[in-house]
């Protein structure tokens, strides 16, 4: 991507249509490859993990255990007894993220979590999820949480939009906290492999200060690892806790 | 391994409840702790987003009201004050010291 001596970071993030003249009149680019890819992969994980159902688990189905266990304590924990209800919305959540984030690692992948298309619709979806739900338990009374307890009435016209407008920030934060993140790793990955490309080109000098790029990059690859799981984690979490205060009287 | 000569039966079970009494706090605490780590980086790097988006929120309402009703640019100016400090307020509901149940954050 990087050709030459010029750096194209954003280049990675364009979409292109993939399997030829199908995905031209489908407008099938590699984002949705990969989503679907991300889900088979996630799906197959479970199911090779648990077909043995062995009462001492394997590896495999230790893992898939785990994972289990990780997400229904996080939603029982983090919602109550009616974070059951949503266990199934918040693993397949954390893990179609925490799957997008990771594929999007491997050389000629694409990190569908990097376009703010995709995330922000994750988040409206948590978020419209959420309003439903309120409304669903606690009716009218919804609306009395717009208004702090304790406040005086005069200053109601203040505090109200404030509450408003904060409510209505969250699907925004939890959209641009993953992409901002999943954006900023990939364009430090480009970076600094554009700049092994440039050195490498000096000659016998620049041969031996491109290793540099090359083991910031590893280390990069590292933090992008910790950086994919703990957004994964942040959006899971982030999801029981508004669905708390949703199923909270 | 030869290091005990008295591996009888008795001994053995004094010994594996010793090593069971060991693991168990350790047990009891450990998810706690890595998960208290996870929400402490998860704080960290929320904090900063939780105030920009706020007051990208505002801005947008008031360009958007401005664009409608055509008071431009009173309600940018408005909302714009109104979404940091809907910020501010985020921030705070994310590191106050969360054992005062009384006040309940928004819906």
């Amino acid at each position: 991507m990087a050709a030459g001596s010029t750096i194209d970071a954003l280049g990675q993030f364009e979409l292109h249509p993939v399997l030829g003249g199908l995905g031209q009149s489908l407008r099938f680019s590699q984002s949705p490859v990969m989503m679907i890819v991300a889900s088979a992969l996630v799906l197959a994980f479970l199911y090779v993990g648990m077909r043995p159902a062995a009462v001492v688990p394997g590896r495999l189905q230790s893992a898939a255990e785990i994972c289990y266990d990780f997400i229904y304590n996080m939603a029982v924990d983090t919602i109550g007894a009616e974070g059951r209800a949503f266990f199934p919305f918040v693993f397949t959540l954390f893990f179609f993220i925490l799957a997008g984030n990771y594929l999007g690692l491997l050389p000629f992948s694409f990190a569908f979590t990097s376009h703010v298309a995709v995330t922000l619709a994750l988040a409206l979806l948590v978020f419209v999820l959420s309003v439903v739900v309120s409304l669903k338990v606690q009716g009218a009374k919804f609306f009395a949480h717009f208004m702090p307890a304790g406040a005086p009435v005069a200053l109601a016209p203040l505090l109200v939009p404030i509450e408003i407008l904060s409510f209505l920030s969250r699907p925004v934060s939890l959209s641009i906290r993953l992409f901002a993140n999943m954006v900023a790793g990939h364009v430090m990955l480009e970076m600094f492999a554009a700049f092994t490309i440039m050195l490498a080109g000096l000659g016998l000098v620049g041969d031996v200060l491109a290793v540099g790029p090359v083991v910031i990059n590893i280390a990069l690859m590292a933090l992008e690892l910790l950086v994919g799981a703990l957004q994964a984690y942040v959006f899971a979490i982030l999801t029981c806790i508004y669905l708390r205060e949703a199923v909270a009287h | 391994m030869g290091k005990d000569p008295d591996s009888s039966r008795e001994s053995f079970d004094r010994r594996l409840r010793q090593a069971q009494d060991r693991h168990k706090p350790d047990r009891a605490t450990q998810p706690k702790a890595a998960g208290g780590d996870m929400s402490d980086l998860g704080i960290v790097l929320r904090a900063g987003t939780e105030m920009v988006s706020a007051l990208v929120v505002g801005v947008a309402i008031g360009w958007g009201l401005d664009r409608w009703l055509g008071y431009r640019p009173a309600f940018l100016i408005l909302f714009t004050f109104l979404g940091g400090a809907a910020g501010v307020l985020n921030v705070w509901r994310l590191v106050r010291p969360q054992d005062t149940p009384g006040d309940k954050p928004g819906p």
